[in-house]
């Protein structure tokens, strides 16, 4: 108490190692991030706003926006069910194979993208496994359509199931007791008591899943095979800028990237929300009766 | 509406939390399920509100007013619950949290809005909340919550009120204050309730009849009186309140004490338990010399009067314990700390064998 000022500087980093790291830290994140963001955006305007509609209204611009967009609306409508699920199975029941669901949940994440997508061509590939059948049935999924949606769907598994099984882990269901004490059914209480109580967290995690599911390349290129026909925004991308199309590539690339900062805000936004919720005025009742 | 549980058993895995359990609540009745924690009580309680059931061993049976429940689902049975850490909807106000159970209900047997906006407004006014309605749950006290999930519980107008450590939670002003409105409360519905406590004072305080549990099986069941004047066991002594454990023997009504005991060793044998006299802080008298009566000498080491009796602790060449005494009588007598005095017991206890645990 007799040396004040000493003590305050005890809890202060020195000023030159605050500078320093908080330098580090933007001039990394400037020139990982910031540039080559901005660069997309130079890169795709620089013939101007005409040539850049031009570009992204082509047809086969037009033909992987569709695709992509057709990947993702079956994607997360599919894994978000799955989450939600998946994380109901494991925070609310005890069963023999817990921890190994849990860790499947993570495998894609633990895989990489390329070899999800060969184990598809390895399945249902001309040679693979269900090969003969599909053909038998005319069915094509391999360098088609439907193996694109289905290595997307696999990459982007994770997304919702990670995000809501801390969640309601955490959440207990000790609420979803009252509902049922109070007569509700199984499915009045879910939507109800358990919708409400993982709203935000399923948003968040439908948000990052969607990101995945349009940005998603590895898999789907594997997956694709014809460019042109089964043409994702990713892989339209890197087949514009192998043909040296690069302001085409690039202004095709800035819908990602624009994807991306809008997927930045609302993540932004839902973590601002769910804050602002757990830090609610806790300002009990003056009268205690 | 009457509650009778037979012969329930619950093991989770290999620990028994009930072991052959049985107990009746008479109608109207406020019964309280009092033990330490791992006794058993709220899962007897879980059971009987059909949140756990009971292990299927072909002779358990719960029974509501005659009709065997054992089987119903938990939203069959009708019983307002309240749980210990109160488990309101987060997300709706207190107004809907507390209109739930009527919103739930199979369209036919709902309330119309005006009915459920009646029925919220009339709790609301018994649980002192009137202007609480638009509030949500994170911005009530915790005693405020008690009571709207009391409400909530009481909307669907249960057969049978559970409460699970109502109190718990809550400190102790409040706590007091909301156990007095409780039993207000209950004898004005006249729902039969049973509640789960480990707290032998609010057990005696606010309970027509206490069910004292311990290790999985019921220990007694008596009123508040009984059961505290009356214990049918060491368990029982020892749990409701300070008790002093002496060797020694009762010889024509009196006791005689010899020493102190050792309290609450599981291996004695029963002759060896026979010798333990159990005596109350306020049962035992300090003298300062030798009247005749049987009585062990003791070093007064700390008094506190503060309180509606002056608390006494003694030390004995065997060991220390408690004397509460009148205030008058401490006055009377002037101790002072470091003097040695004759302790005697006005009344004690001893348990033959067939009542020891």
């Amino acid at each position: 108490m007799a040396t004040p000022v000493k003590d305050r500087r005890a809890t202060n980093d020195p000023l030159w190692l605050r500078v320093l790291l908080v330098g580090i830290s933007v001039a990394f994140i400037g020139v990982l991030l910031v540039l080559p963001l901005v660069a997309v955006f130079v890169e795709a305007l620089r013939g101007g706003l005409a040539s850049y509609f031009a570009n992204i209204t082509h047809p086969a611009a037009l033909r992987a926006i569709r695709l992509t967009l057709l990947a993702a609306v079956i994607a997360v409508p599919l894994n978000l069910l799955f989450g939600v699920m998946a994380s109901w199975a494991i925070a609310k029941f005890e069963f023999r194979g817990k921890s190994l669901l849990i860790t499947l949940v993570d495998l894609p994440f633990a895989v990489s993208p390329v070899i999800s997508g060969l184990i598809y061509v390895l399945l249902f590939g001309m040679q693979g496994l269900f090969g003969k059948t599909l053909a038998a049935w005319d069915l094509e999924i391999i360098f088609a359509v439907p193996g694109v949606v289905l290595a997307t769907v696999f990459v982007t598994f994770p997304f919702v199931a990670r995000e809501l099984i801390p969640l309601m882990q955490e959440q207990g269901d000790e609420e979803e007791q009252a509902a049922l004490s109070l007569g509700a059914s199984g499915l009045q209480t879910f939507w109800r008591v358990t919708i409400p109580n993982i709203k935000w967290g399923l948003l968040y995690g439908v948000i990052l899943c969607n990101a995945r599911a349009m940005g998603e390349f590895g898999a789907v290129s594997v997956v694709a095979g014809h460019r042109g026909r089964t043409n994702t925004i990713p892989l339209h991308v890197e087949l514009l800028y192998n043909e040296f199309n690069a302001p085409a590539a690039f202004a095709v690339a800035s819908i990602l990237a624009l994807l991306g900062l809008v997927t930045l805000a609302a993540k932004t936004f839902l973590e601002w929300k769910v804050q602002s919720q757990l830090r609610e005025p806790l300002e009990p009742a003056t009268a205690e009766a | 509406m009457s509650i009778e549980v037979e012969h329930v058993t619950k093991t989770f895995g290999s620990y028994t939390a009930l072991n052959d359990v049985s107990l009746k609540v008479n109608d109207g009745e406020l019964v309280a399920l009092l033990g330490p924690s791992g006794s058993g009580k709220t899962t007897l309680l879980r059971i009987i509100a059909g949140l756990e059931t009971a292990d299927d061993d072909g002779h358990s049976a719960i029974y509501f007013h005659g009709e065997n429940v054992a089987r119903r689902l938990v939203g069959e049975r009708k019983v307002g619950f309240v749980f210990q850490h109160y488990a309101l909807f987060k997300h709706l106000s207190v107004f809907e949290n507390i209109a739930f159970g009527l919103r739930v209900r199979p369209r036919r047997e709902r309330p119309s809005n005006m009915q459920i906006h009646d029925k919220v407004s009339e709790l609301l006014r018994l649980i002192q909340l009137e202007s609480f309605g638009r509030r949500y749950p994170s911005q009530l006290s915790g005693g405020q919550r008690q009571r709207v999930a009391l409400a909530r519980a009481l909307a669907i107008e249960p057969r049978v009120l559970l409460l699970d450590e109502p109190f718990g939670a809550l400190d102790a002003k409040v706590r007091q204050g909301l156990r007095n409105w409780l039993r207000r409360l209950h004898d004005e519905l006249h729902v039969t309730s049973i509640l789960v406590t480990h707290d032998q004072e609010e057990a005696l305080e606010v309970a027509d009849r206490v069910v004292v549990m311990n290790q999985a099986k019921i220990e007694q069941v008596g009123t508040p009186a009984e059961v505290f004047h009356h214990p049918a066991s060491e368990f029982v002594i020892d749990f409701l309140g300070n008790v002093n454990v002496f060797h020694g023997r009762i010889e024509q009504g009196r006791a005689v004490l010899s020493g102190l005991a050792p309290a609450g060793r599981r291996d004695e044998t029963a002759a060896e338990r026979r010798n333990h006299v159990y005596v109350r802080p306020h049962e035992l008298e300090i003298e300062r010399h030798l009247n005749g009566s049987p009585a062990i000498p003791a070093a007064v080491s700390r008094i506190n009067p503060a309180g509606a009796f002056a608390k006494i602790a003694l030390t004995t060449s065997e060991g220390d314990i408690q004397v509460d005494l009148s205030l008058e009588r401490f006055e009377q007598l002037g101790l002072v700390p470091g003097e040695t005095v004759f302790v005697s017991a006005k009344k004690a206890r001893i348990f033959t064998p067939d009542y020891v645990i």
